[in-house]
């Protein structure tokens, strides 16, 4: 007690100085320790999106209790060296209209420890990683649409020779607040011969070969059907490169699975994907192809939706952003389904006759997907059906031919033109009945005007005509650009051609931004038409909205 | 306890270095090259010369017209500075194999690489895209910024000219008047 006493000043200085040292710290720093002294370093970035909902019968916009919804998260990473640590904070309060309401409250659903060698790195906690091309494992996350699928657990990764790369991982699925059922166990191993063998080091050919193999595990609690507790998967791919000539493929195959998205059928699954490329300057030829047949792969037997996916089955198709040609997105069918996609890309030189002053850039871009030759088994075998590996069937799932040019047609003008021509099988591709095929045709033309340097005027006029669905529609947009700061646009999306003379509705939206390095600034009112918003992979539903949206982020 | 009082004194200065420390390094994680080969972006160099590295993907408009009118003049740029543009696509596989073809058809002469599962962005906390990055000679992270209007590529390469002439980038007096 006496010591205590005794050393009550010592307590109180300390005290003292840290309460005066807490404010003043970020000078402190910078005058004493500007040389770079290697002791770690501290990023991170946040994003929070805001809607202030209105109600609005006209559009279809559903009844928001709350009025006022807020989705956000923030990342905060530490690094030293070989040692690093993270966490992300995210919150739903409540969740924005159009993601899935059990993201609900708050948490730290994301955490994780690494250490990271030459040859060796471990991390515990949450993480993501893919094998080969996903078609066994992907873990990933996509935030704007509220997609996340990380891995609870340990993975290691060894590189113990040049040109090897393994990888272990055991864990379970992050469910949105919560984890799967499941645990999950996979391995792969990437070999680049080219590395290994001193032989082929400066041949031509490049070979890539990688193999990898996963298993779930999952209690089986069903009072009926005897359910296989573990079920494995296994793949193996190879990507072989000469010169201007690249080819990979990939080739799944999954034992018996039984689930709710496949009905609960014994069948084996598998999935081949191939790609292969031509390219030199100013010529880029791609073409790739996929049969996938019964391989939908969850840590849940029971899951459906946009949970708890092990696997990622690619769409072979392009990724529209243009707001009335991403109006029909395709989804994959990984209960069946056969793909073709071939791409050209030519840039025409500038100073010749076609290609102007600038040149001008051509992508022409074809995609197809239908469903696989199925033979309907009786429900005794358990089997679902029969099917023989690359049958494909006659049922159209998509289809999607389109063009785009892109010119630079003067110092002042620069030109996007577009066009698409789709099929879109809206049963098949949403899982509903009763819809007709949509046939639709999209053109497209963007425009910029440069008033100045730095201030330029974008002109966008979009049009899409079709006879099923909901018509036609019309859309146009002027958005004013003042780089580095400030933008202002103005869009109107015009559904004149509804069967339903009262839906024949503008869908208009004006929206101010403010960026400052990192941090972006974004004010928006206006209606947002019922659809699909689809980013990387995944898609997800959104409903009719009217209202102000506010969205910042930054990162440090 | 003097002691204890200088140590707890230490550890609380040090805390502080360590929440405060403002370098910037490029992470260690693995992307690949547009021939499937695996690289560690902390092995980037440029011979001492400035580095740009932009965070696009094919399906972004403004990340394609953002390289595209840095093409127009990215001949002059690297004559003048000796600067580099590393383009990282953060396109998942489905477009992987497409990427290659995408960047020769549009006759870019940036460095490419395929960052498929997003575990480059995630290390370098980029949220939307673009974003771009500006590295110094010891390649460490000066500037940054993120979204891309017609006009932004003039400012990023005043910066890029003031790190290739060895000066500081919050150095705002008038380049010519230094001369």
């Amino acid at each position: 007690m006496n010591n205590i006493l005794k050393y009550r000043n010592y307590i109180k200085l300390y005290i003292a100085l840290f309460l005066l040292l807490s404010p003043l710290s970020p000078f402190i720093i910078t005058k004493i320790y500007t040389q770079n002294i290697d002791k770690g370093e501290v990023h991170g970035n946040f994003q929070t999106d805001c809607q202030y909902y209105e109600p609005d019968s006209m559009i279809g916009a559903p009844d928001v209790p709350e009025k006022f919804l807020m989705n956000g998260f923030a990342n905060i990473n530490y690094t030293n060296g070989k040692f690093s640590a993270g966490i992300r904070y995210e919150s739903y309060l409540n969740a924005l209209q159009g993601f899935d309401p059990r993201y609900k409250g708050t948490g730290i659903p994301y955490r994780y420890v690494s250490f990271t060698g030459d040859e060796i790195e471990i991390t515990a906690g949450n993480f993501y990683e893919q094998f080969g091309n996903g078609l066994l494992f992907r873990s990933y996350e996509q935030r704007n649409l509220g997609y996340d699928n990380a891995i609870d657990g340990f993975r290691i990764k060894l590189k113990p020779y040049k040109g090897i790369t393994l990888k272990a991982l055991v864990g379970k699925q992050r469910f949105f607040f919560d984890k799967g059922p499941g645990i999950i166990r996979g391995a792969d191993g990437e070999f680049y011969l080219n590395d290994i063998f001193k032989k082929l080091s400066d041949k031509k050919t490049q070979i890539i070969l990688g193999a990898s193999a996963v298993s779930k595990f999952q209690e089986d609690i069903d009072p009926i059907y005897i359910l296989p507790e573990n079920v494995a998967a296994f793949a193996t791919r190879i990507n072989i490169i000469n010169g201007k000539i690249n080819f990979m493929t990939e080739y799944a195959y999954k034992i018996n699975d039984p689930s709710s998205v496949n009905k609960f059928i014994y069948k084996p699954g598998q999935a081949l994907l191939v790609n292969t490329s031509y390219s030199k300057k100013g010529l880029g030829i791609s073409l790739g192809a996929k049969y996938v047949d019964n391989m939908d792969f969850r840590s849940d037997r029971t899951a459906t939706g946009n949970t708890l996916n092990i696997n990622f089955i690619p769409p072979l198709n392009k990724q529209h952003s243009y707001a009335l040609a991403a109006m029909y997105p395709y989804a994959v069918q990984p209960n069946g389904e056969a793909g073709f996609q071939g791409e050209i890309v030519y840039n025409i030189k500038k100073k010749s006759k076609i290609g102007g002053k600038y040149g001008t850039n051509i992508i022409i871009n074809y995609s197809i997907a239908n469903n696989i030759d199925k033979t309907k088994l009786p429900d005794s075998t358990y089997m679902g059906y029969e099917s023989n590996f690359l049958c494909i069937g006659n049922e159209k799932y998509f289809q999607d031919v389109n063009i785009e040019i892109n010119k630079k047609i003067n110092k002042k003008f620069k030109l996007i033109l577009s066009y698409l021509n789709m099929i879109y099988n809206k049963n098949i591709i949403q899982g509903l009945a009763g819809y007709r095929t949509i046939y639709a045709n999209v053109g497209i033309l963007d425009l910029t005007y440069k008033i100045k340097p730095m201030h330029a005027l974008q002109f966008e006029l979009q049009h899409l005509s079709t006879k099923q669905d909901y018509g036609d529609w019309a859309m146009g947009m002027i958005q004013y650009t003042m780089a580095p700061h400030w933008f202002f646009s103005i869009l109107d999306q015009y559904n004149y051609g509804n069967p339903d003379t009262k839906k024949q509705i503008h869908y208009y939206n004006v929206s101010c931004g403010y960026i400052k390095k990192t941090t972006r600034i974004a004010l928006g009112y206006g209606k947002q038409r019922k659809g699909i918003i689809c980013v990387g992979g995944v898609c997800r539903n959104v409903p009719a909205s009217n209202g102000i949206t506010l969205s910042i982020s930054s990162s440090f | 306890m003097k002691k204890i009082f200088i140590l707890l004194l230490i550890i609380t200065l040090s805390s502080y270095v360590f929440s405060q420390k403002k370098a910037n390094h490029l992470p260690s994680v693995d992307i690949k090259t547009i021939d499937g080969k695996t690289v560690n972006p902390n092995t980037f160099s440029n011979d001492g010369k400035p580095v740009i590295i932009s965070f696009c993907a094919t399906w972004c408009h403004p990340c394609i017209k953002e390289l595209n009118a840095i093409a127009e003049v990215y001949d002059d740029w690297q004559e003048e500075t000796g600067v580099k543009l590393i383009a990282v696509f953060i396109d998942d596989i489905r477009n992987s194999a497409k990427i290659g073809p995408y960047v020769n058809g549009k006759a870019w002469d940036y460095d490419i690489y395929l960052d498929a599962n997003n575990d480059f962005k995630r290390a370098m906390n980029v949220g939307l895209i673009p974003h771009v990055f500006l590295l110094n000679d010891k390649m460490e992270v000066i500037w940054q910024h993120n979204s891309y209007s017609e006009g932004d590529e003039i400012e990023l390469y005043k910066l890029v000219k003031k790190i290739s002439e060895g000066k500081n980038i919050n150095d705002n007096t008038d380049l010519n008047k230094n001369e």
